[in-house]
């Protein structure tokens, strides 16, 4: 009676894996649509604070990116250790903000150039010196709407101490 | 003889492929943190406007020192204040309503301490900070301002329009979002700026002294 006959050999089936890149698939299609393409190159640390009464910021393409903290590791030697500016994505001098600033205008359409927003990605652990600098060579250069990137979260949960 | 069967497409190298697509999205790709508080700047104005007399009972003076200790000056008092507290003395200075005759706060639900700010268009809130104080508590004080504001603005637009069932940080929101359609983009317009002018943000920040 061959047709009940017991297989030969006690080896273990392989296991299946055809749904192995539909997984990978679904996963891969997640972060294709959560993400975005980074644009700079991160040269700082820049862990945001937290603040709960935040505001969305819409419209990509009218932001315009300062980011600011101290250098990352790979930096440090060269840079030091002090809180610097990054824009683009080269470290830079506050001095060098109003040439950015007018630099990004021109790469928009002129009747847009009210609306944009300057967004400040600012280390928790910067000085605030540094962010009124910032802040200064805004006023110089009338781009007076700013946004201060935080995470979303409970504000006081982010301060040490 | 018998018909053939098509032979199977080998898909075993599929998962290394996704695999492969999905580390390169991994790695060129960041989740964006796309919120945040929004500020605006006062302009740089050449010709400094005469001095406004406004009467110390309306100032909210906070004072942040680089050791991100927080100070508060006001209705005549002088304390060393935390930040968790900031947000309860906030609200309280703005909706005192202590003003008198054409000064009177119709809206305010406050103590009427007459050493307290008059009403919510003459209470103003200024901040100073250090230049050595840290980002994340001037951000934090920042935050509990805005907290303070928005929790007025949302009980005097819930007083205003209570049919709408929401408050006023919800139909900001959905004033700012592209998808709500123009006609109730419209109608939000009008209520929103209606609490705003009733309860103003009257926020100044004075530029930052030198630490030594």
């Amino acid at each position: 009676m061959s047709k009940f006959k017991k297989k030969k050999g006690g080896d273990l089936p392989a296991v299946n894996t055809a749904s192995l890149p539909d997984i990978v698939f679904m996963l891969l299609f997640f972060f294709m649509v959560a993400t975005v393409m980074r644009q700079n190159t991160l040269m700082i640390d820049n862990n945001l604070p937290f603040a709960d009464q935040v505001e969305k910021l819409d419209k990509k393409d009218l932001v315009m990116y300062i980011y600011a903290g101290k250098p990352s590791s790979n930096y440090k030697s060269t840079y030091g250790t002090e809180a610097r500016i990054q824009l683009n994505d080269k470290f830079a001098e506050v001095s060098e903000i109003p040439a950015f600033i007018a630099s990004e205008r021109a790469s928009k359409r002129e009747e847009l150039i009210p609306f944009l927003t300057t967004a400040l990605k600012v280390d928790s652990d910067a000085n605030m010196g540094l962010v009124t600098d910032i802040k200064q060579e805004l006023r110089k250069v009338n781009a007076l709407k700013i946004n201060y990137t935080t995470k979303k979260g409970n504000a006081l949960q982010g301060l040490k101490k | 003889m018998a018909k053939r069967s098509a032979p199977e497409v080998n898909a075993g190298s599929m998962a290394d492929i996704a695999f492969l697509l999905l580390i390169f999205f991994l790695v060129t790709t960041t989740i964006e943190t796309d919120s945040g508080l929004n500020r605006k700047l006062p302009p740089l104005d050449d010709n400094q406007p005469e001095d406004v007399i406004i009467k110390e009972k309306n100032i909210f003076q906070l004072n942040v020192n680089k050791n991100n200790q927080l100070f508060l000056k006001t209705g005549g008092e002088e304390k060393v204040i935390q930040i968790k507290d900031l947000r309860k003395a906030a609200v309280a200075f703005l909706d005192n309503g202590g003003g008198k005759g054409p000064d009177a706060c119709k809206r305010c639900q406050g103590k009427k301490n007459p050493r307290s700010s008059d009403n919510f268009q003459k209470a103003i809130i200024s901040l100073q900070n250090d230049r050595a104080t840290k980002y994340d508590t001037y951000i934090a004080v920042q935050n509990e301002i805005i907290a303070a504001y928005n929790e007025l603005r949302n009980r005097e637009f819930k007083r205003s329009f209570p049919n709408l069932g929401i408050s006023f940080v919800e139909a900001d929101h959905r004033y700012s979002d592209p998808r709500t359609s123009p006609e109730e983009k419209a109608k939000l317009k009008d209520k929103l700026e209606e609490i705003k002018l009733l309860v103003p943000q009257k926020f100044s920040e004075a530029e930052p002294k030198k630490s030594n």
